[in-house]
């Protein structure tokens, strides 16, 4: 039996000079760099500092800083970290069963920033993820965008807007999963719009209502936190993200938007590749689910991995998700991976789990892909992306590493096995290795 | 000679009636892995009346007149998935296509395979597709007794056409997902509500098959017992005939899979076991076989602790391993058993032992060794064709080959 309060002690003392680790430019040399931005380069070098990206470009072209932290990683494969635009990690949640419209509830108020599926997904290479409420509601709550760096508490993972609200969606649904029939939830998909056109109008005249106030407090409508958030909405500061499968629901969110004007994300597409032109046409993103068989239920029987394929030759802005746990996060790249086995191009594939996803979430001016003065968000990898041979490494967000498969707590979260599914242990700087050195001590569990 | 041509007429007109039927067929393959000695490059296979008639060497095998030429990157024996309930789970999921589970009671060893697989379901051309020739599908585990498996091809024809074993196991389920009244429950059936109950059930259901054998020996045939058909399924799994195939996922229930075995003498299969690795030893000790999870199923409840090195490491411990698509109550409703292995291949498996646990090494432990699962002469004529790595994500399977006959509607 080990001494625990010494093994801290010792990594404690061990650990404190890299606190400041992220201060000095760290550069990466020898890895093959996918910046998606650009071509691959085949001796790339990544210089890193504040958090940010300071250059990218070939080994000779780029000059290393004084007093640079060298990270040697040749043979690797450098990307940016992984951006899912449709997730449930962190057992966050939304609406409840009262019914089928709660816009008024946040992601926000629930989310466990220490939940094991966090880590998961951090081992998986994500590095930004919009998390959702579930799909079982016509508006089901506000969605949050994260960065997965670091985190004792949620507020360690949030977005923060020029205006200082939070990054997120409003999350909608339509199609049999909303479709509950009691509790003032729609039976049809009929009604299922007519409930959301209505709440739409209403959000029309609270607007009005505000605007013909003209400041005047005593004229002002009373606060509705619904309302309000429809009102975002309607201004075109929250984005929808619809969830959707069949060709006619896909239609009708469509029509909703073109009515009121919303900004819309496709989620799921199952039957996308039926309507691929109208899709295109109304200029709507699809982040689409690579799910492993057709199925499940009656409104994804003709759900296809071409359909990526298809809108990409549409010309849809076509991003992934995990819809974890539906798909897993830590085999994310695998969903890019079947698409291009499914007529996708490669380049189309990566741009998909990255970029795509980036300007779905209206983060693209920041994540996305390795450029100067974007965030130091990245990826090593053994091998290639899409391969299954190709196992995530390092995951580093805002220039700090939250993911190294050589640490035995992250490969626990990486490969499974007992303890991957409890929550991560609290991270407060150098305390991340001193619970590892534990947990090596504690591996005796496995014969 | 006008006989003879209305004759060979009748027999073309027959054949196109019965739709696909097999073929004179030579698969070139610049790689094959036969799964019985070492990889063959730029080789061969004949296949004549469904069973395999040569394979070697391109310049040593002469390919006769009027074969169906196939070519493939990658030739491997047809997939075998060891636990499914494809065919009695259907690609909808709606309660029409669902006959994998009966819930009027906990102990229903007596329900076959065969009364219920849908050979037509688009399930079976959906797993065919990706390469898979045989499936040991059934009830699904999640009752104490669920019911019977079967081995089947994948032909698509009727279950009585394409069955190979219509009764190969006996499912039992340990642990949390066997109780059909676990705290919160709703089932009908009182019992089992925990772990003890549920072994105490499954101990006196054996005790009475063993009750019931002795008595039906009786020389007084006024004294034999009436025939039951829950019994006789159970004397099957007690003389070794069907052996009884137990999902177990905690540790705990491992090792009572593992008691019962000894206490009845067993042969057991042990299914799932997401816990493995923690009690390696003993299933070593045991003998028997495992047919790991899925690689890439969800950890949740009993299957929290589980894997993608588990696999690797019961090979490694020298564990015959089999693996499944197994089954799961929400999306996706069916993994593939290729995918499965690839995961595990990448994480400690390897290629070739990944590969075995889909054929040769599931053929042994299913018992259908001598038909199925490497590519052998006088073998079933059961392949799947690749255009590349078949693990790699973005390679397809671009035909399978079932009993000789070919199915090849798009790369996959």
């Amino acid at each position: 039996m080990l001494n625990r309060p010494l093994l801290c002690l010792a990594a404690l003392l061990g650990l404190t000079a890299t606190v400041n680790a992220q201060e000095k430019p760290q550069v990466f040399t020898g890895a093959q760099i996918i910046p998606i931005s650009g071509a691959p380069i085949a001796h790339g070098v990544l210089v890193v500092a504040g958090g940010k990206i300071v250059a990218v470009g070939a080994a000779d072209k780029i000059a290393i800083p004084a007093g640079a932290e060298i990270h040697d990683v040749t043979g690797k494969v450098l990307m940016p970290g992984l951006v899912d635009s449709h997730s449930h990690v962190g057992s966050g949640s939304g609406g409840d069963g009262s019914g089928p419209i709660q816009p008024e509830t946040r992601v926000l108020d629930s989310l466990d920033a220490r939940n094991a599926s966090i880590q998961k997904a951090r081992a998986g290479g994500i590095t930004t993820v919009n998390v959702m409420p579930g799909s079982g509601h016509l508006i089901s709550g506000q969605t949050l965008y994260l960065k997965l760096r670091e985190a004792r508490t949620v507020d360690d993972l949030l977005i923060k807007l020029p205006d200082g609200t939070n990054a997120g969606g409003l999350k909608m649904a339509n199609g049999t999963n909303s479709m509950r029939g009691a509790n003032g939830f729609p039976g049809t998909r009929a009604k299922s719009a007519a409930l959301v056109r209505a709440e739409y109008i209403k959000a029309q005249e609270y607007l009005d209502k505000i605007k013909r106030a003209n400041g005047d407090a005593e004229k002002l409508p009373p606060r509705d936190l619904a309302l309000e958030e429809m009102s975002d909405v309607l201004a075109g500061q929250r984005i929808v993200q619809n969830h959707t499968h069949r060709h006619d629901d896909i239609l009708t969110v469509l029509r909703l938007a073109q009515e009121f004007g919303f900004k819309v994300v496709l989620h799921h597409v199952s039957e996308g590749w039926r309507v691929a032109p109208e899709i295109a046409a109304a200029h709507a993103p699809c982040s689409v689910i690579m799910i492993d068989s057709p199925g499940g239920k009656l409104e994804t029987k003709d759900a296809d991995w071409r359909t990526p394929a298809i809108l990409e030759q549409a010309g849809v802005l076509v991003g992934f998700h995990t819809d974890d746990p539906i798909c897993d996060s830590r085999r994310f790249l695998r969903s890019a991976a079947l698409a291009v086995r499914a007529g996708m191009t490669r380049q189309g594939a990566l741009a998909a789990v990255t970029i795509a996803n980036a300007k779905i979430l209206g983060l693209d001016a920041r994540v996305g892909s390795l450029e100067p003065g974007k965030d130091a968000d990245f990826i090593v990898l053994s091998a290639d992306p899409l391969s299954v041979y190709a196992h995530i490494e390092q995951t580093w967000v805002e220039g700090t590493k939250v993911f190294d498969l050589s640490r035995p707590a992250d490969h626990l979260y990486a490969v499974g096995g007992a303890g991957a599914g409890d929550s991560r242990h609290a991270q407060l700087c150098c305390f991340t290795s001193a619970w590892d050195l534990i947990a090596n001590a504690n591996h005796g569990g496995e014969q | 000679m006008k006989i003879i041509t209305r004759f060979s007429l009748l027999v073309t007109w027959l054949i196109a009636l019965g739709g696909a039927h097999a073929e004179n067929i030579a698969v070139l393959g610049a790689t094959i892995y036969p799964m019985a000695g070492a990889p063959l490059k730029d080789g061969v296979i004949l296949m004549s009346d469904g069973k395999i008639t040569a394979l070697g060497p391109k310049v040593s095998v002469k390919i006769p007149e009027g074969y169906r030429i196939l070519q493939a990157a990658v030739v491997t024996p047809g997939l075998i998935d060891a636990h499914a309930t494809v065919g009695l789970s259907g690609l909808l999921n709606q309660a029409q296509d669902q006959d994998m589970l009966e819930k009027s009671s906990a102990v229903q060893p007596e329900l076959r395979a065969l009364d219920a697989y849908n050979a037509k379901d688009p399930l079976v051309s959906w797993v065919r597709s990706y390469g898979v020739t045989t499936v040991n599908t059934g009830h699904a585990p999640a009752a104490l007794i669920s019911g019977q498996t079967m081995i089947v091809k994948t032909f698509g024809r009727t279950a009585d056409e394409d069955v190979i074993n219509p009764a190969a196991m006996t499912a039992v389920t340990l642990g949390r997902n066997g109780l059909t009244n676990a705290e919160g429950g709703s089932a009908a059936s009182k019992s089992p509500g925990n772990r003890s109950k549920a072994v105490a059930m499954l101990r006196a259901e054996l005790i009475k098959a063993q009750e019931y054998a002795k008595k039906r020996d009786a020389k007084d045939e006024s004294k034999r017992p009436a025939r039951d058909l829950k019994t006789e399924t159970l004397l099957r799994a007690l003389t070794g005939v069907q052996p009884l195939l137990i999902t177990a996922n905690r540790q705990q229930d491992i090792i009572s899979a593992l008691r019962l075995a000894q206490e009845f003498k067993l042969k057991i299969v042990l299914d799932g076991c997401a816990d493995a690795p923690m009690v390696l030893a003993q299933i070593k000790a045991s003998g028997f076989p495992v047919i790991v999870h899925p690689t890439m199923q969800r950890s949740y409840e009993d299957m929290e602790n589980l894997s993608v090195e588990t696999a690797g490491k019961l090979h490694a411990a020298g564990i015959p391993i089999a693996l499944q698509s197994s089954y799961e109550a929400y999306v996706p409703k069916t993994r593939v058993v290729l995918f499965e292995a690839a995961v595990a291949a990448a994480h400690g498996l390897g290629f070739e032992a990944a590969l075995a646990s889909i054929t040769s090494g599931a053929a042994q432990l299913l018992g259908i060794a001598d038909r199925t699962g490497s590519l052998v002469v006088g073998k079933d004529a059961d392949l799947a064709l690749y255009d590349g790595d078949p693990f790699e994500y973005t390679s397809h399977c671009t035909g399978t080959i079932v009993g000789g006959i070919v199915f090849a509607d798009g790369a996959h």
